[in-house]
């Protein structure tokens, strides 16, 4: 009986992942009984409780005193800055740079989600159905996410170079003229933003793919028989079906999206002008990107990113919870 | 009539994958471009007269840059799976107090930009002497695993059979004990698949290596990669030729390991 309750719990808090909402009752006994090994929990758990409080909290810590105070390089290494409160937050959001940093942010994190997911939702649908070398196939398409960023940025350089570039070769074949794809502030956006949803393709391919296969094939078999077509078993099973871990795709992939620093710096430096300044890249260039670092402004820039990235972060817990729930 | 309706839809699969894939074929082509023919209008689209002067360039000068790389990458999969697993034992097993808060205290964790990390670190590492040092950079590295592959254990090893548990107990093995003989061994997986990203992301770190690591005598592969694109852009095919040179250990694991990846994608968003 002791074994039921305990397997029951255990698998209650199979998700681990805060996702767990055990029931309580069932719990107590158990805390009770273990009561006298939560030492040695606590001593199995003390390498990453250390861990957590040096370098996470004490770095996030600094962040916040770098934003509160006016560093200067040489402050920076005493330690003894002025303190000015709200100041940096006012002078950030009353920079004209904080209107365009925020609508690059939102262009390149809303078209690069959008198109990550609707290709990697179309490619699973793809996929769904086995094929010959559909299994190795799909694993290729992984490749683009394991490479280190900084090599799928410089080949994306390269290829979308104005005069060598492979893109521009290809599309003067139909007669279009020399686009200056990087180096010009009509263009950068969108291309640093292709490459990045190439990169992000794999990710939403292989989370949506795991979805897929938790929808029964009886499911599909019997819109089948009731003579429903590939286009209409899409919106009447798979995309319903399909949207908890679709919401769960999305908020993750807006959340890791927000924080892009290598593709973004690599292509162009957040440049021309501002034109690919993005919050993270603003934060990144204030801080390291010039030869003067000013870390007051980019710890307020960084800080604002963790605000916006931890609001939907809220969210995705929410909704993991939710569907945990039913 | 299946076989060929199939057979056509892996027609259409291997030229999704053609296209998908074509930036790598790109930089492994450029790779073996020969310089004089970089900048040829059209450019070669098949390398016919392939040169290894690119790796050659790459290998005489990226070599320390490489094992550099491997030396960080290796020491952050042993940081890492040091804290995690047993962190992940006493969450999942050992009904640690507050296990739930730990666990939602680690997701959110996982979704600081890792800009902000980097100046946190930086403040701090001025300060203690370890801006340019390997160790500083492992640090920092490790913390984009840690709270992945504390969770990554503990969820595994809440769905662990609690028999095997209780014939440890029954056997008079202590926790220590049950964690080294029993739990440890079983988390194989886990352990493999925590290791491989662990790696993975170390090996590809650009952002603590381009702050924490950027006046460094040993710079990791990124780094070096970057600086050779600021510092010369006329030899890019030694540029790919370093770049494909880095892409190695992703390919090694793509083909080995394969469903580790799988696993890992999934098991940082969506339980299935």
């Amino acid at each position: 009986m002791t074994t039921l309750a305990e397997t029951k719990a255990g698998r209650g808090s199979t998700g681990g992942a805060g996702r767990d909402v055990p029931p309580a009752p069932p719990n107590k006994p158990r805390r009770r009984k273990s009561h006298g090994t939560q030492w040695t929990a606590i001593g199995f758990a003390v390498p990453l409780l250390a861990y957590l409080a040096m370098f996470y909290a004490y770095p996030l810590w600094r962040n916040i005193d770098l934003s509160i105070h006016d560093y200067n390089i040489r402050a920076f290494v005493q330690g003894d800055a002025d303190f000015v409160g709200w100041q940096n937050y006012v002078e950030i959001f009353s920079s004209s740079l904080f209107m365009q940093a925020l609508t690059n942010t939102a262009f390149f994190t809303i078209v690069s989600i959008a198109f990550q997911f609707s290709l990697g939702l179309a490619l699973a649908v793809f996929f769904r159905n086995y094929f010959p070398l559909s299994a190795p196939l799909r694993a290729l398409f992984l490749m683009p996410w394991l490479l280190p960023l900084i090599v799928s940025a410089s080949t994306w350089s390269w290829m979308l170079n104005s005069e060598n570039g492979i893109v521009n070769s290809f599309l003067s074949a139909f007669g279009i003229g020399q686009i200056n794809w990087l180096t010009s502030p009509e263009t950068a956006l969108l291309s640093v933003t292709l490459a990045n949803i190439w990169l992000g393709i794999p990710f939403n391919l292989v989370i949506l793919y795991s979805g897929l296969q938790n929808i029964p094939d009886e499911v599909y078999e019997a819109a089948s028989l009731d003579g429903a077509g590939p286009w209409r078993q899409f919106w009447s099973i798979t995309f319903p079906l399909l949207r908890p871990v679709s919401a769960i795709t999305l908020l993750l992939g807006l959340v890791y999206t927000l924080k892009v620093v290598d593709v973004i710096w690599v292509m162009t430096a957040g440049g021309p002008g501002s034109s690919t300044t993005t919050l993270a890249i603003w934060s990144y260039r204030e801080a390291f990107g010039t030869g003067q670092p000013d870390f007051s402004p980019a710890a307020t820039v960084g800080n604002i990113l963790i605000l916006i990235a931890l609001l939907f972060g809220v969210l995705h817990l929410q909704l993991q919870r939710r569907q945990e729930a039913r | 009539m299946t076989t060929r309706r199939a057979w056509w839809k892996t027609g259409l699969g291997l030229l999704f994958t053609a296209i998908m894939l074509f930036p790598v074929y790109w930089m492994f082509n450029v790779s073996l471009t020969q310089t004089s023919d970089l900048r040829s209008s059209p450019p070669h689209w098949f390398p016919w007269a392939p040169t290894f002067e690119g790796y050659q360039t790459a290998l005489d000068q990226q070599l320390p840059a490489l094992g550099t790389s491997l030396l960080i990458g290796v020491s952050t999969v042993i940081l890492t799976v040091l804290i995690a697993a047993p962190a992940g034992y006493a969450i999942a097993l050992l009904n640690l107090r507050g296990g739930r808060v730990l666990s939602f205290g680690l997701i959110v964790a996982q979704m600081i930009p890792a800009v902000v990390m980097a100046m946190g670190f930086y403040a701090i590492y001025v300060r203690l002497g370890l801006l340019n040092t390997i160790g500083g950079l492992i640090l920092a590295n490790s913390t984009i695993a840690v709270p992945f592959g504390v969770l990554l254990y503990t969820a595994f090893m809440a769905g662990m059979p609690k028999e095997l548990l209780q014939a440890a107990r029954v056997d008079g093995a202590g926790a220590w004990r049950t964690f080294i003989s029993v739990v440890l061994p079983v988390s194989r997986n886990s352990t493999i698949t925590v290791a491989l990203f662990a790696f993975l992301w170390a090996w590809s770190d650009f952002i603590f290596a381009s702050t924490l690591n950027r006046n460094g005598d040993m710079i990791p592969i990124t780094l070096s990669i970057y600086q050779y694109i600021g510092n010369n852009t006329t030899q890019w095919n030694a540029i790919m030729a370093t770049a494909v040179v880095a892409s190695i250990p992703a390919t090694v694991l793509l083909v080995l390991a394969q469903r580790y990846v799988a696993a890992g994608v999934t098991a940082g968003s969506v339980k299935d």
